[in-house]
């Protein structure tokens, strides 16, 4: 995972003609976390997606090094399929290491649920295989969208012991979260700092304003 | 080419599981029966008409999938993780193509044979309607992924996907139905050429709308 690094500099955002955040700079190298904040709807979810390539930045740089791991809150496993196979499927497609799905399950304490099809899995059961699959990736960049969202407190030890295995070994995490959740040290990236000034409606023809 | 595969093995063994491939094969057999007690059993008027009759089954049947070719996996973020590794759209849907018509053609080219029967058709004429279903369901598999994938991010998208379908596969039906009484063999060879142009088109006009489609 060496030589894993995000760099984001002078980011904006603007989804539905609404101008989200700008200014946003950020530089994560090797072993580097940082933590999301803001209120609901400032555009944390967006911010991740711009990070993973699957939003345009409207204006500003988005640079990835290494692959990406994103965990939204969709969970992207096939419903009817057991637990360790769906995301056997996954393992493929990134080529994982044999034995990287049993151990992302050991992580997130799911091995018993291995053969339990999806579809019947409860919330945070979800929540954690969706955690399972990004680490089975063996991607170095994580982007965690609430991943404290329905985990116990035992869950969120996993998690915790999870991120900071990751960041030792050279990874990097980007959170976004509203509860405390055990990460180490992150970066704080508060995005009402980073509002548009002032927060108002943008319509084509007013861009360049 | 491993990823091809991956992914269109995938698709095929989802379409397997939710049994969505018996759903065109039971369609077409459906309409087979019926016919010939809505138009009586007359045996020359059956063997005139069923085979053009069966190529609208067909059209028909290629539709009913079309709903979970693109969306359930849009909507479960599939679409987007297979994005994050790097992979293509075009691949995705070239992929979702190879396993849909697998699923689709072979099943269909089968089911037609009892229908056929059913319908009191010839041995050429059964010849003629399975080269004609060998040659143009690439085209019917092709032409409902791509409308799936423009309307997957749409309420009541399987109706409007049966709209925006059936005047682009009037031509299909003209030359797939045009084969069985067409000794020269001009229908096959137009039906052969639309098809190639749906099958060309499918993956980068889907890939583009998927992007699109993406926020």
């Amino acid at each position: 995972m060496n030589g894993a690094g995000l760099h984001l500099s002078d980011v904006a955002c603007l989804r539905g003609g609404r101008m989200l955040f700008r200014g946003v700079s950020l530089s994560l190298n090797a072993g580097a976390s940082a933590l999301l904040t803001g209120p609901n709807g400032v555009g944390k979810s967006s911010l991740l997606r711009l990070c993973a390539g699957l939003l345009p930045a409207f204006s500003g740089t988005v640079m990835r090094h290494g692959a990406v791991a994103l965990a939204d809150e969709r969970l992207a496993l096939d419903s009817e399929l057991p637990l360790a196979r769906a995301l056997d499927f996954w393992a493929r497609l990134d080529d994982s290491a044999n034995g990287a799905v049993a151990a992302a399950l050991d992580a997130m304490a799911l091995a018993p649920l291995a053969d339990v099809p999806v579809r019947i899995l409860s919330t945070g059961q979800r929540k954690r295989a969706m955690l399972a699959r990004v680490i089975a990736s063996g991607a170095p960049v994580w982007l965690l969208d609430e991943p404290g969202n329905g985990l116990d407190t035992a869950s969120l030890d996993l998690l915790g012991t999870a991120v900071a295995k990751h960041l030792a070994g050279g990874g990097i995490v980007v959170t976004a979260s509203h509860q405390p959740l055990p990460l180490g040290a992150p970066v704080i990236l508060s995005l009402t700092d980073h509002l548009p000034d002032p927060p108002h409606l943008l319509y084509p023809g007013e861009w360049d304003a | 080419m491993r990823m091809l595969w991956l992914l269109a093995s995938r698709d095929l063994a989802a379409a397997w599981r939710s049994s969505g491939l018996w759903l065109p094969v039971a369609f077409l057999l459906l309409v087979a029966s019926l016919y010939p007690f809505a138009v009586g059993p007359d045996l020359t008027l059956l063997r005139r008409t069923g085979g053009g009759m069966l190529w609208i089954a067909a059209l028909l049947a290629s539709l009913l999938p079309v709903d979970r070719l693109i969306a359930p996996d849009r909507d479960a973020g599939v679409l987007d993780q297979i994005a994050l590794r790097g992979i293509s759209d075009e691949m995705v849907v070239l992929a979702r193509l190879i396993a849909h018509w697998l699923g689709f053609g072979p099943p269909l080219m089968l089911a037609t044979l009892p229908a056929a029967a059913l319908l009191k058709l010839d041995g050429g004429t059964i010849a003629m309607l399975e080269a004609g279903l060998l040659v143009g369901t690439p085209a019917l598999a092709a032409l409902g992924l791509l409308v799936a994938t423009l309307t997957a991010g749409l309420r009541s998208s399987g109706a409007l996907a049966g709209l925006l379908a059936l005047p682009l596969a009037v031509p299909l039906l003209i030359f797939g139905a045009g084969t069985l009484g067409d000794g020269s063999g001009a229908a096959l060879k137009f039906l052969a050429a639309a098809s190639l142009l749906l099958v060309a088109i499918t993956p980068f006009a889907g890939g583009a709308a998927i992007r699109a489609g993406r926020e």
